[in-house]
């Protein structure tokens, strides 16, 4: 038989320009850090990339202070037309410079290069757009009398989508007239940096964009810091928790997005085929690192075998390996905690009795990384159906009926995400009338848009991002609290 | 003929529909407001002092009501509430004596609150098959897909009624929870409690099923904490921690962030809870603060 | 799915009495439009967005270097060139099988297409110049491209290619029939089609069944009609005539794959796929071949299973091959092209 092997298609990483080291983005410059720098590496290599500067609690006061008097004396009394230029000019530079935000972007976390390049660029970059529009048109929001910006955000991002987190917090932040402080993850700095570049080539006033690197105890400077507003923060739900206590009896306002353990729900008159590269989407996108990601597939029961034959056959096609080759669909693990973490639940996994299963993929001998990985036999019980294991791993469990397929989707702490899967129009809009989630797709998954709000239910946090929603977090309206 | 002997109430909580006594078994009287020259205010009754296991089963019971409650029809949920505001009026002489004696008021500004409670409970009935068209929409995404936003109740909502206004302070915060599909559980302004459990009297006549609405009680110090704890309650109004004594809202928010309930604060600057004007016309906040967005998407296909 | 869960006897797969196994497969006494119905429309639907999402996908990977080269290769072998045109002559006929044996006349290590693709009338004079070379040949049949004719004509017009020498029919199903939910018809055409493709030693021309995916619209009728196509005893099943548009685009093609995947799991029986109009460039080409490797699986990378119905494709196909043989740009003048257009 012949075969087909796709010649390896590397991307050029010579697009990108990276510095031996870089500092903290303060008042439109880069300064040096007062903390200990840390090294950022590519994980699928484990290669240093770069020095980065961690900002100590002096330092995020400074980034705060500069934040603080951008608002003041420019940004929160431009007019609303003129910041929405700016963000428009964002939004054209990060098109242009689309191929090194990718590779950058590839190059620090691990993602296939398809998925940086088709996804998180032009989506972040989409992000500007929108939110650029509604600068001067909060008015027409809805989102009641007089909205005024809230002063100074403090934002925090995790490793998963470093830029397009990013974008979906510093967009309508500036778009509603904040000034922002905002920390990548230590392990993703790179592409907020070169964001940092970018706020400069499009003379952003100094201070509007402050971008501090560092690891937690940055970002507790950050949330624990008097001049701070509001609170923006995506990660997982104990950090969440703890930003909650942080802020509790202050005046500051928090939007939080969190963990989840979506139930990915597949009937038996499913449209079969695209339902596979639904689940397949759902929890191999992003190696499973995502929050939102269909980790719990539950299949009516009648057609459970033929799910999981045809599902192992697609998966038995995923190319797994380095991602900067432009065929890669599964990358690398962002980190070695992150994969000590998958290693650890999925081996609970098997130590519980589910039966475990992988394609079995040779694996490069450099960096983090984990084979796609499916779990039958699993119940509710089971640690690996109740704990988001933010990694390519899922879950499969079975139901006979939709009511029970509810309880089982809902049976979760967590509550953002869920998909639906059937030809029958009223048992779509019956489901998602009953799942207790804060995006529902109906026969599709991990589909994003600027216009849609995103955000979950219960311990998966609040408040919601994207669309007419999400200005509602950046604003204040009606008298003076 | 000799004098009529009053035949008096007894003032009991409401939990699931049903007037239980308190399972403590303990009660506190209740005094009128202290005379403007600040004579201590007359009896006026015992009500139920309110146990954590009180504050437990309201929860257990709006909880069970969620579902119903919930996916009723926005038009049933404004019909029902809507018939609240007409049982209220049936006895708004009996509220406006329980409301001056609470707060103090002469007969006609008593009767212009209640007259206000009435109005307010009327308005936000009429939000409930509005907020959806309002706060929802259809979102233009780039691709071709259906893709529609929707607000939906939150669930369980534990609400400190304010402790000055007895009546319009109450409504202004039990109605928005409920009108949009959320279940409460209400603590009742601890000194000035007696209104409020005429109002479930009005609750438990007027359609609205049992466990939508409880109202405990009692020493607000001693139950929040356990709302404002409870892993089973999706949500919590501050409102009452204004004045409240022995409460410091911020503990209480917390407490809160343990299952990341949604919290409203209460009025005031940094660490002080001040009770707002309940006069002041309503906005949509205090119903926004208690939904949540759920988006759904579909492919658009042949 | 209860058509994947039917248990057959693998012999079953034998063609030789299509409606008996027909009757066998759906599990009746008697084949009927309402039996073939109940069948057809069980077959699990199709998400539009969902199976365009995915060839697109397919359509993103990188071929590069030396998987270039052995998939241009591949897709050369792989073609049916074709020539379907009202002003077709002796000699065009000729001048396309002569390209056939040798298509870039610069390097012989050029492989040939599969087989040259007629009206039947035009069989003898590609025989002529094809003779045993082992391309082959294949005539279109049944009236195309609009299969607009009475049974008996179109029975005749089968019958007539296959003893000019035609080595495969490319026939149509009747769209209309098929459209009006008669089934029962299409299944019968194609059945007695396939009889009339039976030479007089017992072989058999291989029968290619197209199915006009432009007119069926939807994908889950190319679903169904694939389906239908298969059972009544297609050998391979073809997207379009080329004189309709659209003609075989990557989500109908993708739709076809998993049906010739899905029916070899029912009945052990592998069949072939052809996209045919609209496949001009090399890198189009390569899509629809990744898609058959993710697809169907490595087993139909052979032109035994898998054919492009194209005319100009070949010379992209050999341009592109000589720019990796020359490590240049190279130009249409060094192809030689012996269907240029005539107007």
């Amino acid at each position: 038989m012949p075969t087909f092997d796709y010649a390896p298609a590397p991307e050029s990483r010579a697009v990108v320009n990276l510095q031996p080291s870089y500092g903290l983005f303060i008042n439109g410059e880069f300064v040096d850090g007062s903390g200990t720098a840390f090294k950022t590496i590519n994980p699928a290599t484990e290669e240093s990339l770069a020095e980065v500067a961690e900002a100590t609690t002096d330092d995020v006061d400074r980034a705060v202070k500069a934040a603080r008097a951008a608002y003041r004396g420019v940004w929160g009394r431009m007019s609303g037309a003129d910041r929405g230029k700016y963000l428009f000019r964002i939004a054209r530079i990060m098109q242009e410079r689309s191929r090194e935000l990718a590779v950058l972007e590839t190059l620090d976390n691990g993602k296939p290069i398809k998925e940086s390049r088709d996804v998180d660029v032009p989506l972040a970059a989409a992000h500007f757009f929108y939110h650029a529009g509604w600068a001067d048109k909060l008015g027409y929001a809805a989102l009641g009398p007089d909205p005024r910006p809230l002063g100074v955000v403090g934002q925090v991002i995790p490793w998963n989508f470093p830029l397009l987190m990013l974008a979906w917090k510093i967009a309508p932040a500036l778009a509603c007239g904040n000034t922002v402080v905002l920390k990548p993850a230590e392990t993703t700095p790179l592409t907020a940096l070169l964001f940092a570049q970018i706020c400069q080539q499009a003379d952003l006033p100094p201070g509007v964009v402050n971008i501090v690197t560092g690891a937690g105890p940055t970002g507790q400077a950050i949330v624990d810091h008097p001049g701070i507003d509001k609170i923006a923060f995506t990660g997982s739900t104990g950090v969440g928790k703890m930003i909650a206590r942080s802020i509790a009896g202050t005046r500051k306002r928090a939007t939080l997005e969190l963990g989840g353990k979506a139930a990915n729900i597949v009937f038996d008159d499913a449209p079969l085929d695209q339902t596979i590269e639904g689940i397949v989407n759902g929890i191999f996108f992003n190696q499973g690192q995502v929050c939102c990601a269909g980790s719990r597939l539950l299949v009516q029961e009648s057609i459970a075998d033929d799910v999981e034959r045809r599902l192992k056959r697609r998966l038995a096609t995923l190319r797994v390996g380095d991602p900067m080759d432009k065929n890669t669909d599964v990358g690398a693990i962002n980190s070695r905690r992150q994969l000590d973490r998958i290693t650890e639940l999925s081996a609970a996994g098997e130590a519980e009795g589910a039966t475990r299963w992988d394609t079995d993929c040779p694996l490069p001998k450099n960096g983090f990384w984990f084979r796609p990985t499916v779990f039958t036999g699993v119940s509710q019980s089971h640690r690996i159906a109740q704990e988001e294991i933010f990694g390519p791993v899922l879950s499969v469990l079975t139901f006979r009926t939709p009511a029970e397929a509810v309880a089982k989707a809902n049976n979760t702490p967590y509550g953002l995400s869920a998909g639906v899967w059937t030809e029958k129009g009223s048992r779509i809009l019956w489901m998602a009338d009953q799942l207790r989630a804060g995006v529902v797709w109906a026969n599709t998954f991990n589909q994003f848009d600027p216009t849609s709000p995103f955000g979950g239910y219960k311990e998966s946090g609040y408040g919601r991002e994207g669309g007419r929603h999400g200005l509602e977090a950046y604003v204040q309206t009606g008298g003076v609290a | 003929m000799s004098p009529h002997v009053e035949v008096r109430k007894t003032y009991k909580l409401y939990i699931g529909g049903k007037f239980p006594r308190s399972e403590s078994g303990r009660s506190y009287a209740v005094h009128a407001a202290p005379s403007r020259a600040g004579r201590p205010g007359s009896f006026l009754a015992n009500a139920a002092a309110g146990s954590r296991k009180d504050a437990r089963d309201a929860v257990v019971a709006a909880r069970g009501a969620f579902p119903t409650w919930a996916g009723a029809t926005a038009y049933n949920r404004g019909q029902v509430l809507y018939r609240v505001a007409e049982v209220m009026q049936g006895r708004a002489a009996q509220f406006a004596d329980e409301v001056a004696a609470a707060e103090g008021l002469t007969p006609a500004r008593a009767r212009a609150t209640v007259e206000a409670a009435i109005d307010r409970w009327v308005w936000y009935a009429g939000w409930s098959d509005k907020l959806a068209q309002i706060l929802g929409g259809l979102n233009p995404v780039a691709g071709p897909y259906f893709d529609i936003s929707a607000p939906e109740p939150t669930g369980v909502v534990a609400v400190l009624a304010p402790q000055r206004s007895s009546l319009l302070g109450l409504v202004s915060v039990v109605a928005p929870v409920v009108v949009s599909g959320n279940t409460a559980v209400v603590v009742a302004s601890q000194d000035r409690p007696l209104p409020a459990v005429t109002l479930t009297e009005c609750l438990a006549t007027s359609d609205v099923p049992g466990g939508v609405v409880n109202v405990i009680t009692g020493r607000t110090a001693e139950i929040a904490p356990w709302l404002a704890s409870h892993r089973d309650v999706n949500a919590i109004d501050l409102a009452g921690a204004a004045g409240a004594d022995g409460v410091v809202w911020g503990d209480l928010e917390g407490a809160a962030a343990e299952n990341l309930k949604r919290v409203l604060r209460p009025a005031g600057n940094g660490a002080e809870a001040v009770e707002p004007d309940w006069t002041a016309t309503p906005d949509l906040s205090r119903m926004t603060a208690f939904l949540e967005t759920k988006t759904v998407w579909h492919p658009k296909g042949r | 799915m209860t058509v994947l869960d039917t248990a057959v006897d693998p012999a079953a797969g034998s063609t030789e009495d299509p409606a008996a196994r027909a009757r066998d497969l759906l599990g009746v006494s008697r084949l009927t439009d309402t039996s073939l119905t109940r069948w057809l429309h069980a077959l699990p639907g199709v998400d539009q967005v969902g199976a365009e999402a995915r060839a697109a996908s397919l359509g993103t990977r990188s071929i590069k270097t030396t998987s270039k080269a052995w998939a241009i290769d591949l897709a050369i072998s792989m073609i049916d060139l074709t020539t379907l045109e009202g002003a077709d002559t002796p000699g065009k006929v000729r001048g396309l099988a002569t390209r056939a044996l040798t298509p870039d006349p610069a390097d012989l290590t050029t492989p040939s297409p599969a087989a040259v693709c007629v009206y039947g009338d035009m069989v003898p004079f590609a025989r002529e110049v094809l003779g045993h070379s082992g391309v082959r040949i294949a005539a279109v049949a049944t009236a195309f491209p609009s299969g607009r004719a009475s049974m008996p004509v179109k029975l005749a017009d089968t019958r007539d290619a296959v003893a000019a020498g035609a080595d495969e029919i490319d026939m149509v199903i009747d769209r209309g029939a098929f459209l009006a939910g008669h089934y029962r018809q299409v299944f019968d055409e194609i059945a007695a089609v396939k009889a009339a493709c039976r030479r007089p030693d017992g072989t058999s021309a291989r029968l290619k069944v197209i199915m006009e995916t432009g007119e069926l619209v939807t994908y889950d009728n190319v679903r169904r009609a694939s389906w239908l196509s298969m059972l009544a005893g297609g050998d391979f099943i073809k997207t379009s005539t080329g004189k309709i548009s659209p003609a075989a685009t990557l989500p109908v093609t993708l739709i076809m794959l998993e049906a010739v995947r899905d029916w070899r799991e029912v009945t052990g029986q592998q069949l072939g796929v052809k996209p045919a109009g609209g496949i001009r460039t090399s890198k189009d080409a390569i899509k629809f071949l990744v898609a058959v490797n993710e697809v169907a699986g490595p087993e139909w990378l052979d032109n035994h299973w898998f054919r492009f119905g194209a005319s100009s494709l070949l010379n992209d196909l050999i341009l592109q091959r000589q720019r990796l043989a020359i490590g240049a740009y190279s130009g249409s003048d060094y192809v030689p092209d012996d269907a240029p257009s005539l107007y």
